[in-house]
């Protein structure tokens, strides 16, 4: 039998989906159910002088208004979950719907429920409201100059924490041969999963049950904070994520949109559904990134770093989000010297309110920015030193005998292989080919440029005690029951709430390959806080390395228990029996044996159980890993620059990545193949832009720029195997992988051929417009 | 509601009558009259090409049509493309190319490639990213979706024809 582990198994969960069979939350319809719609403020800053409702109320057709005053005394406002310790953090909650003041273009002051989407619709026209208008504040360090505009009363120059890890003494800096300094900009960028927000909420009078179905990658989270925010026991709020059309960070946030839904559902005592628009997502979702990063990178003439200091000015937007206090300090801070062992390093960083949407984590969250400060900051030492890019990297990489590595930050990496990965992307792309083209076409007038980025990323959160540590709210272990029914099939029940990954594939893979069972036999249930007793989420590249291994374990605990009554059942010792294949055997006796599914039904039937045996078969794991994985590989891309437009072509794009254990081979390709797409489009297409008033000028895809099919060459994926100790499975994570790697990939790229205009950085997107512009000044950033 | 209006679509071979306000677009009449809400609604701006249907056999966002529009006329979605037993040509590539991941895009974009299949039997790769402007697609990078659109055509110039009962092969470990 071919191992499953490793093969390219198809999805269990495509023939659903490729029929028009799936469930998504706007694919719920309930008897009786009504439609919420919300209204949102125009201005980014603004008092509300006036609100009146009344007209939309009497439109026939509506069932309900509610405004901010009405909800206050039946729901709180939605607190962050990640209050991280030393750093004076002065939380903001988002309030259910603004009440008195509005602190963003988009946020929701009242909110209708009619008949039907179209109905709702009008009613919001028919609205009243005055604002007294206030001056915004957009961009984060003017945001903290002092006599700025204050978004709350009792937050000082509108700074919500100061976080300060390692020192590094002046002197360092003033006495190193080589210093670089640079002031990058990793720009705010929209998460936009193809289906956007969205909740169905029902809420039973008899019993006082709500059922919230919505999008979610973490239903249990949503669970444990809507419970507090609608003052309901957990165990009357049941959340659900049915299908979910992706995620990318936005769908991990706790929003007042689905907890205000769940709580109208409950006035109105009827379903309510809320499905978001795109452009509500636009400016209602979670942005991520925003952070203005000041490296400055201390080295030798013959190449070696020695010290490295960032201070990251971070732009969290109007509110703290459920992580926003933790991605641009921890998930950030603690992977600033990346691949390399670089003795000394020190971060600062200040989280800012401003009048613009909340941010969060992003695909990635904090490590594509810390990628990017030190890929970039290498080229621009390589560059300073005359020294080749990839040899700067080669002398600066953790060699691969150090693993543990502990990093000047305090984080330990748990394996890798760095060189490897590198070795093998320049053996896949031919560099001293390259460079003889480049040269040859310069000549010609032709301007290309290779790029690289050796990553390391922190994933699959916890342990448990760490994230105590940093002030989060919660746990990060996972869980998993896995139940074999009476005939040898097989449920497996995982915290694990997935959103595009295939993870009902992957985890019915290990659970086949260690039973010995035919995958159709395996069926995964998630998403559902009812029938799933916990769940920390899937996010961080944590769904195999923490939910996958508690798959695992499940496992072995499932055959541990069947070879016990096997054992019973053959008359034998329990050292005398082996299982393979799917069948208990006595040692040296093939002829005495049983199968996976006798041994199911023995254990279900409980006719015949050895002494101090319970019934049922069913093993159950809660997970919680010594330490983070850490992911890393070597990604190369090539680019022409058209001098006379700006235009910038991807020629190649070359990913060698090192996930840990592969469990399919096709599904960790597509999770490169997109992260990738998503980490060029930061680099050359995407971004948020605001006026300084606040308004959100690239509010639609109209606006901003999605990446399409045809901006892409076919990637040149591989991977290389070094298997994590952290857990059984020996999986590291590969869903932010490309977000991670390709930024500072494309950007120093492009940056190699611009070598011969003289300009050294331009900040993402690098747009033709601006590409253009730096060539024809010949200076950075135009 | 004042001014409703009847309209006659056939939608996947079955004729469909409904009372429906003029304003109704087609993609809310797929989803809300007929509950076919394989047809999914991913933008505000006619970009993202998740509503995409056929009309009368060519492709077309059904978020862009008002429902009136389409009286008379043919429609087909993702729930048509085949019997729901059988894949069609299409919906096997996807599945077995991993043209992917969670699905919201992709009966759009299999409706997408149907109608470039069917004007260009044999697309080169630049001709399928080009036919998929009309498309978002935000977990896959496009590149499994583009790998399935060539697969698919492969198919449909053999005619072959796989049930889905043939499921979850397991392939040689590369």
């Amino acid at each position: 039998m071919a191992s499953l582990i490793g093969s390219a198994v198809k999805r269990k969960e495509d023939p659903r989906l490729l029929t028009g069979n799936g469930c998504f939350t706007d694919d719920m319809k309930l008897p009786g159910m009504v439609y919420a719609s919300f209204l949102r403020s125009p201005h980014a800053h603004a008092k509300i002088a006036r609100l009146v409702v009344d007209k939309a109320s009497q439109l026939p057709g509506v069932i309900a208004v509610f405004t901010g005053q009405d909800l206050a005394d039946k729901m709180t406002s939605v607190p962050a979950m990640w209050f991280l310790p030393g750093c004076d953090l002065k939380p903001k909650d988002r309030p259910a719907l603004a009440v008195d003041k509005v602190r963003y273009a988009g946020e929701a002051i009242a909110v209708v429920v009619a008949k039907d989407r179209y109905i709702a619709q009008d009613a919001l026209d028919l609205i009243e409201v005055d604002y007294e208008v206030l001056p915004a504040v957009v961009q984060q360090e003017k945001a903290m100059q002092e006599g700025s505009s204050l978004l709350h009363d009792d937050v000082p120059n509108n700074l919500a924490l100061l976080w300060k890890a390692g020192d590094i003494p002046d002197q360092v800096f003033e006495e190193a041969e080589v210093v670089v300094k640079e002031r990058l900009y990793n720009q705010r960028v929209i998460p936009n999963p193809m289906e956007t927000r969205g909740a169905v909420a029902q809420y039973n009078p008899g019993g006082g049950e709500l059922t919230l179905w919505c999008t979610s990658q973490n239903p249990h989270i949503h669970r444990l904070i809507y419970a507090n925010v609608l003052g309901i026991p957990e165990t009357k709020l049941r959340i659900i994520a049915p299908d979910v059309g992706g995620g990318f960070g936005a769908k991990i946030a706790t929003y007042t949109e689905e907890a205000v839904v769940a709580c109208i559902a409950r006035e109105v005592k009827k379903p309510v559904k809320w499905i978001e628009e795109r452009k509500e997502h636009f400016m209602a979702t979670s942005h991520g990134r925003d952070e203005v990063l000041e490296v400055e990178l201390a080295g030798t003439k013959d190449g070696k770093i020695t010290a490295l200091r960032v201070t990251n000015t971070a732009n969290l937007g109007a509110y703290l989000s459920t992580f926003g206090a933790g991605c641009p300090t921890i998930d950030f801070g603690l992977m600033v010297t990346g691949a390399y062992a670089i003795p000394q390093a020190a971060v600062v960083t200040y989280g800012v309110y401003t009048n613009t949407t909340p941010t969060d984590a992003y695909r990635g969250a904090g490590k594509p920015e810390a990628t990017y400060q030190i890929e970039r900051a290498i080229d621009l030492f390589a560059s300073k030193i005359r020294m080749d890019p990839v040899e700067v990297r080669r002398i600066n990489f953790v060699p691969k005998e150090s693993f543990p590595f502990g990093n000047a930050m305090g984080v330990t990496y748990d394996s890798g292989n760095y060189q490897l990965t590198l070795d093998k992307a320049l053996e896949l792309f031919d560099y001293q080919a390259f460079r003889n083209e480049q040269e040859e076409q310069r000549k010609k007038g032709k301007y290309l440029g290779v790029g690289f980025s050796t990553y390391v990323e922190l994933c699959g959160f916890g342990p448990s005690a760490v994230a105590g540590a940093i002030g989060f709210q919660g746990g990060v272990w996972e869980n998993s029951t896995v139940r074999v029914h009476p005939r040898g099939t097989v449920s497996v029940f995982t915290g694990t709430s997935p959103h595009g990954q295939g993870t009902a594939t992957t985890f019915a893979q290990i659970v086949a390959e260690k039973l010995g069972i035919p995958i159709e036999d395996v069926e995964l249930v998630h998403g559902d806080t009812q029938s799933v007793s916990m769940g920390w989420g899937t996010y961080g590249s944590r769904a195999t390395a923490v939910g996958g291994a508690a798959v695992s374990i499940a496992t072995d605990r499932v055959i541990e228990k069947a070879r016990r009554i096997a054992a019973h059942e053959l008359e034998t010792t329990l050292d005398q029996v082996e299982f393979i294949n799917g069948q208990f055997t006595v040692k040296g006796d093939l002829t005495r044996c049983r199968t996976f599914q006798e041994i199911a039904k023995s254990a279900n039937y409980a006719w015949n159980l050895p002494e101090g045996v319970e019934p049922s078969l069913e093993g159950q794991s809660f997970f919680d890993p010594s330490n983070f994985v850490y992911p890393f590989g070597t990604h190369i891309c090539v680019v022409e620059v058209d001098e006379h437009t700006g235009e910038i072509e991807i020629k190649r794009y070359v990913a060698v990545d090192d996930v840990g254990r592969v469990i399919n081979p096709l599904l960790a390709e597509g999770q490169v193949h997109g992260g990738i797409a998503q980490g060029v489009g930061q680099a050359l297409w995407e971004g948020a832009v605001y006026t300084d008033q606040g308004q959100l000028m690239s509010g639609t895809f109209m606006d901003y720029t999605m990446p399409k099919a045809r901006f892409f060459p076919p990637i040149e994926s591989a991977f290389t195997e070094t298997l994590s100790p952290v857990n059984p499975l020996g999986a590291k994570g590969v869903g932010e992988t490309g977000t991670t790697a390709a930024p500072p990939a494309v950007v120093n790229a492009v940056m190699d051929a611009l070598q011969p205009f003289g300009i050294h950085n331009l900040d993402m997107p690098l747009t033709p417009e601006k590409v253009w512009r730096a060539i024809r000044s010949g200076r950075d950033n135009g | 509601m004042a001014n409703q209006v009847e309209v006659s679509i056939k939608v996947n071979g079955v004729d469909s009558k409904a009372e429906i306000e003029p304003r109704m677009l087609l993609v809310h009449f797929l989803r809300e009259e007929l509950n076919l809400t394989g047809t999914h609604i991913g933008c505000d701006t006619s970009q993202c090409g998740a509503c995409t249907v056929l009309l009368d056999g060519d492709p077309v966002k059904s978020c862009t049509v008002l429902a009136v529009q389409a009286n008379g006329k043919s429609i087909t979605t993702v729930e048509g493309l085949a019997n729901q037993e059988e894949l069609h040509p299409i919906q096997q590539s996807f599945w077995e190319k991993h043209g992917l991941q969670c699905g919201f895009c992709t009966p759009g974009v299999m409706i997408a490639a149907v109608g470039l299949l069917g004007e260009n039997p044999d697309p080169s790769e630049e001709e399928i990213r080009d036919a998929l402007e009309g498309v978002i697609c935000r977990c896959t990078g496009y590149q499994f979706i583009v790998d399935a659109i060539k697969h698919a055509a492969q198919i449909m110039a053999g005619e072959e024809k796989v049930a889905m009962a043939d499921s979850l092969k397991v392939e040689e470990v590369r």
